[in-house]
């Protein structure tokens, strides 16, 4: 497995990608507008947001995974040198499942409910790996192993069906690393699932970035995920980052009135009964376009006048990127 | 604990503009008064509650073969005016539970009652209208409403079902002004309305007949986590207000931890601990709900790296074929040798209005039996190298952003 992209720059490099969902007679809708960001190799970025957000839209987009008709696509996304936008089908094939792989948020409805999951396994060792019988077999069986499968060779004949939603999430796991990839993304891999098997999952991931180097890109709305598991966290609203930042940092010390907002707005398990609330007013569906200023002036307290006039830039300061006129100062707990 | 006064410390840096803290306090003092005082009034009282579903078999003739205990024995009181939150995995029963308090699901054994009045043996008709003070919030609302009625129909329905005309209800723009909507949403249709919204439509008709008790199964968990905040809130002034009584079913444990007085921890058909949300989340003594307690994400990196996680293997046992003795010992890191695999624990008080159904609570608590080695994640396993490029959290100097140019 090459290394190489470590000094040639960032392992996935995302400049300005856009998506937007075309509608016969109708506007088209900007699912994705001008999102970039890097990932480096042993990483693990994240991306946070809440429906509608555009996260999801944009993990598919660097997969190639959105259909060609209705959906047009702007920008880069550069992994390993190559322009994974341009392609040829060929090729984004050979690299989807072997060098980028992808964890989906069900595991029941990712996974084919007619096939036994050990040929499920195998068919992305064979089709990437050239392995073949008792070799692809025996490679499986280590996979299930390895994320953590109880008695792999009788699960190998199963059908999803007869694996619990944990065990599931694991076995697309092991499929999403048979080739051990490069670039892990997981979209909600835990959304689905208990919290006490979250935490296995997670736990899980986690082992799996330290011990194969593979760079992660987790997709989340629960800021508690985040929190523990993630290198950089871009924080996204109606399809643009807003605010960019080292995890420690984002979490201490929010500065775009959004990802504050979010903080305040989610209860902790160690607050004490009765601590208030202050959630967001609005919701998410009160989009505006960003045409038109800040997509969540009309929810945001800190608004000020250009904010409704023209959109904010993602401006960079001191290692984190923030959109916005009037952001939360590092001493002001309660905006004005 | 060091790590709560750090989570303490941060929580103050991310407050967002609310009710000057002065008139927060009085209110909660007020709140926590009238708990006091209600303490002792037992709205809904269960005792020995069991659902179980038949599993049938045959094609001609239906054999039973078995049943599914999807809840196996519970006990409960809810005070008057307060909270009680219901949490545990998906498949512990606390759904059916709820529905069964409510006889949507008729119980299998065990006495309900509600006010005094035993539910479980009321006829249909009376049933139905005892309902009137008994109302449902559902997890989905867009599922719970009927697309093609309008919200003022959806309002009216109660009423109309109940043979209520003013009076005992109240009307529509009232409602649609107590859940905070607008009165001019009582002539649009549910998909006008987002997800938040819709669910306070939902709430809206819940209140429509004046309830005493509200059963909200998963109210928050199908929203937006930015909506969440608004519809809890929405909830506890509702309460406030009209002094309702609500079982709050959730996952969530900080949803719970939150909005409860009393929270009561289900696991495969039982409940396992119960206790004042404070305490139990403070010092929780089930061995089941350390380890929930510690599974649940904290959106604070400080916090994620500092503190331990238990970690449960395997999955929920299915509740057709439960384990024996205590139903936890197969997933259970504290297991011992003895009584776990074949004596059934009974919920025993701990301390006052604190109760476990664990053999080796106390030994667990006071540290003499300790989880197995391998089920325990340290912090310092999974904490990462210290992040040099970034600079000290709380360093303001570091950190300050200048306006933007042209600003």
């Amino acid at each position: 497995m090459s290394v190489s992209g470590v000094d040639a720059g960032p392992l996935l490099d995302v400049r300005d990608l856009k998506v937007a969902f075309t509608r016969k007679g109708r506007p088209d809708v900007l699912a994705v507008d001008g999102v970039s960001f890097t990932v480096e190799t042993g990483e693990t970025v994240g991306l946070v947001g809440e429906s509608g957000s555009g996260k999801s839209v944009t993990s598919l987009a660097v997969m190639r995974l959105l259909p060609e008709r209705g959906v047009r696509i702007g920008g880069e996304v550069h992994f390993d040198g190559d322009d994974l936008l341009t392609l040829p089908a060929e090729r984004m094939r050979d690299i989807r499942g072997k060098d980028i792989a992808m964890v989906f948020q069900d595991p029941m409805s990712s996974l084919n409910p007619v096939v036994p999951i050990g040929i499920q396994v195998t068919e992305v060792l064979k089709r990437h790996q050239d392995l073949r019988g008792d070799a692809a077999t025996t490679e499986a069986r280590e996979l299930l192993a390895r994320v953590g499968i109880p008695d792999p060779t009788r699960r190998l004949k199963e059908y999803p069906h007869q694996l619990s939603g944990g065990m599931r999430q694991r076995a697309l796991i092991a499929m999403a690393l048979a080739c051990q990839p490069r670039l892990l993304i997981a979209d909600e891999p835990t959304t689905a699932l208990d919290v006490t098997i979250q935490a296995q999952i997670l736990e899980l991931l986690k082992e799996l970035v330290r011990d194969t180097g593979t760079a992660l890109v987790l997709i989340t709305h629960d800021l508690g995920v985040v929190a523990g598991v993630v290198d950089t966290v871009h924080v996204m609203y109606s399809g643009k980052v807003v605010e960019s930042a080292q995890r420690h940092e984002l979490f201490a010390d929010p500065r775009h009135p959004y990802t504050g907002g979010l903080l305040a707005s989610v209860p902790r398990l160690d607050a004490p009964r009765g601590a208030s609330l202050h959630p967001i007013p609005g919701s998410p569906a009160d989009l505006r376009p960003w045409s038109q200023g800040c997509a969540f002036a009309p929810r945001c307290a800190n608004q000020i006048e250009p904010c409704v006039v023209e959109q904010p830039v993602l401006e960079e300061s001191l290692g984190r990127s923030l959109r916005c006129y009037n952001p939360l100062t590092a001493d002001e707990e309660v905006p004005a | 604990m060091s790590t709560a006064e750090a989570a303490e410390t941060d929580r103050s840096t991310v407050e967002v503009p609310g009710e000057p803290a002065a008139a927060e306090a009085t209110r909660d003092e007020q709140v926590r008064h009238r708990r006091e005082i209600r303490q002792e009034d037992v709205l809904l009282s269960i005792r020995g509650l069991k659902v179980h579903f038949p599993i049938k078999s045959g094609i001609v003739v239906d054999r039973q073969v078995g049943s599914v205990k999807a809840v196996d024995g519970v006990d409960l009181d809810v005070p008057r005016g307060s909270t009680v939150g219901l949490v545990g995995e998906s498949g512990c029963g606390k759904t059916t539970l709820g529905r069964a308090v409510l006889r949507l699901i008729e119980p299998t054994a065990g006495t309900v009652s509600f006010d005094g009045i035993d539910i479980a043996g009321l006829a249909d008709e009376d049933m139905r209208r005892m309902r009137r003070r008994m109302q449902m919030i559902f997890q989905d609302p867009m599922a719970s409403l009927d697309p093609r009625q309008s919200v003022e129909s959806v309002l009216t329905e109660p009423r109309r079902a109940h043979g209520i005309e003013g009076g005992q209800s109240k009307g529509v723009s009232e409602l649609l002004d107590l859940v905070g909507l607008p009165a001019s949403a009582a002539s649009r249709y549910p998909h006008e309305f987002s997800g938040g919204q819709r669910q306070r439509i939902g709430i809206a008709r819940a209140i429509a007949l004046e309830p005493d008790l509200i059963i909200a199964d998963e109210p928050v968990s199908a929203l937006d986590v930015s909506i969440q905040a608004q519809v809890v809130n929405l909830l506890e002034e509702l309460q406030d207000r009209l002094g309702l009584t609500y079982v709050v079913i959730a996952h969530d444990l900080a949803v719970v931890r939150h909005i409860a007085d009393v929270v009561a921890v289900m696991y495969l058909g039982g409940i396992v601990e119960q206790a004042a949300s404070d305490a139990l989340y403070t010092a929780p003594y089930h061995p089941y709900t350390k380890a929930l307690m510690s599974a649940v994400p904290i959106p604070d990196p400080v916090v994620e790296d500092t503190r331990e996680r238990i970690l449960l293997t395997g999955d929920l046992p299915s509740p057709a074929n439960p384990p024996s003795g205590c139903r936890f010992h197969t997933r259970c890191p504290y297991r011992q040798p003895t009584r776990c695999d074949d004596e059934r624990p009974a919920l025993r008080d701990m301390a006052p209005g604190h109760t476990v159904a664990c053999h080796w609570a106390e030994q667990i608590h006071a540290g003499v039996i300790t989880p197995r080695a391998s089920a325990v994640v340290e912090a310092a396993v999974r904490d990462e190298p210290p992040p040099t490029r970034v600079p000290l959290p709380g360093d303001p100097t570091t950190t300050t952003l200048g306006p933007p140019p042209g600003v």
